[in-house]
């Protein structure tokens, strides 16, 4: 196979350069593969994280040429012959150094949903269906491509009052389960801004786990609050039932 | 975001790295919406040409004439037009052809424009698309009375190609409205659990099928409820004659 191309975004959160490397790519290869060339030939101190190169922890996102992807499920064969690539960190979040974001505020922002609470004397019975359906939202990996891409957060920079797509997918599990007892519903309305999403998919396009995030988890959720706060029928219904 | 080599970037609309074409999308979609909205603005202000034989436009029905000049289509197309306004599906397509908020992931947006979402007027009213779905049923049970009359003709029962046109319109429409979010939210995905709801699991499966779908059938339906009136505008102004099957 020919050499490739990378241009590779290095640098701190103050500095940015760009640096280019020729690689000598093999078949197969993902783009982790070649930053791991560049590591191990040309710049030892190149600050990448990863872990199983399987797209399964979550760890090596990044954005390749623009987009917001794992570089370990990237493949070299998917671009065209010649196109150079170029790697950045995901620009949503501040840099560390190199390849390497700090995340952390996604992890703040998940010490503030209430876990999952069911009730004193449950069963623990559930029912396959319900399971099938909370299922899809317990893939997530975590790598925060979500967020990363999310223009609330990366155009907006709405972070103190938008909890992002992740901490959807994370409440839609719990808001769903069968067996949970607690609501959620005034922190997706306040604290955690669902109003603000404008249900454009970008969350979706780059979910790894291909998760349905907009048409599972946040426009149920969104109709949930019609329910709570929109639909005077629904209300009426609930003073007249009691339920 | 500060700390961020995006800050140290060119910002601003259309400010990326990416290097496909992601303008084609929000083109081709602002190109169809602006198509049909012109389309069916002049069709519904022409008041002429909207039924023959059997068949009605299904921009003018149900047909609710009180005269004065005033055109029967601009009495009934707030009902369609607001359900699809606030529609899940088209508002992504709008809010990224039309408000380029954003007009493709992660490309720029324009600088200092003051972002709400859908959290302050108007696009908090977004909120009531299930009171528009309901107008929406009665819409289509109204054109599924419409291609049950297209096989009524002056002279006996019969069928024209008009008859399979608007039976595919009322197919097709039904296939989005019953696709819809709020739809499959209110027959079985507000529930937690289906344990004591067979019925209404069913239900939410069927919805969901459609409403993966929900793009597909949305674009369709909105192409063929066109198709339909240029079909019958075309026939009743005599630019093309309609063909009998039987
Ligand atoms: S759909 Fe909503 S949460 Fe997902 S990227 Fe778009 S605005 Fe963000
Ligand atoms: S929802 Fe998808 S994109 Fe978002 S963090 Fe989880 S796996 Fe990643
Ligand atoms: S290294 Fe684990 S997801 Fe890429
Ligand atoms: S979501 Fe598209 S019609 Fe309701």
């Amino acid at each position: 196979m020919p050499d490739v191309t990378f241009r590779i975004s290095t640098g701190s959160a103050e500095q940015n350069e760009e640096k280019t490397y020729r690689v000598p790519v093999a078949e197969g290869w993902v783009v982790l593969d070649a930053v791991h060339y560049i590591q191990a030939h040309e710049a030892p101190d190149l600050a990448v994280r990863w872990n199983c190169k399987a797209a399964k922890c979550g760890s090596c996102s990044a954005e390749v040429n623009g987009k917001p992807k794992l570089m370990c499920k990237t493949r070299l064969d998917d671009f065209a012959d010649g196109e150079e690539i170029v790697v950045y960190p995901l620009k949503t979040f501040p840099r560390i150094k190199d390849l390497v974001t700090d995340v952390s505020w996604n992890y703040e922002v998940a010490k503030k949903i209430k876990p999952f609470t069911p009730a004193k004397d449950t069963k623990w019975s559930m029912d396959q269906r319900d399971m099938d359906r909370v299922q899809e939202f317990r893939k997530c990996i975590e790598c925060f491509l979500c967020q990363d891409v999310c223009h609330v957060l990366r155009n907006h920079d709405k972070k103190p009052e938008f909890a992002g797509p992740r901490s959807f997918v994370r409440i839609a599990n719990l808001e769903m389960h069968p067996l949970d007892t607690a609501s959620r519903l005034d922190f997706l309305k306040n604290e955690g801004g669902l109003g603000y999403c404008n249900i454009t998919k970008c969350c979706t396009e780059v979910c790894p786990e291909d998760i349905h995030i907009t048409d599972n988890a946040i426009i149920p959720l969104k109709e949930r609050l019609v329910d709570e706060y929109y639909d005077p029928i629904a209300k009426l219904f609930k003073v007249f039932s009691g339920k | 975001m500060a700390n961020s080599p995006r800050t140290m970037e060119k910002s601003g609309f259309g400010a990326t790295q990416r290097t496909d074409a992601w303008w084609l999308q929000p083109v081709a979609t602002a190109a169809g919406l602006g198509a049909f909205v012109v389309y069916s603005t002049l069709r519904a202000f022409e008041n002429n040409f909207y039924t023959v034989g059997p068949y009605l436009s299904p921009f003018y029905s149900p047909l609710i004439d009180i005269g004065m000049g005033i055109s029967p289509a601009l009495l009934i197309l707030w009902a369609p037009a607001g359900f699809r306004t606030t529609c899940y599906y088209y508002r992504k397509a709008y809010y990224r052809a039309f408000f380029r908020d954003p007009a493709a992931c992660a490309v720029g947006e324009s600088n200092e424009h003051k972002y709400c979402g859908e959290t302050k007027f108007p696009f908090i009213l977004q909120n009531l698309h299930r009171f528009m779905f309901y107008v929406a049923v009665i819409f289509i049970f109204i054109l599924w009375h419409d291609a049950y009359k297209a096989f009524f003709f002056e002279d006996g029962v019969g069928m024209g190609v008009g008859t399979i046109v608007m039976i595919l319109n009322a197919t097709f429409l039904s296939g989005y409205t019953f696709g819809c979010h709020s739809f499959r939210h209110l027959i079985g995905g507000k529930r937690d659990t289906f344990q004591d709801g067979n019925a209404s699991h069913g239900c939410w499966m069927g919805a969901s099928k459609l409403n993966a779908k929900h793009m597909n059938w949305a674009w369709l339906s909105l192409f063929w409820v066109g198709f339909t009136d240029f079909y019958v505008r075309s026939v009743a102004s005599g630019l093309f004659s309609d063909f009998r099957i039987f």
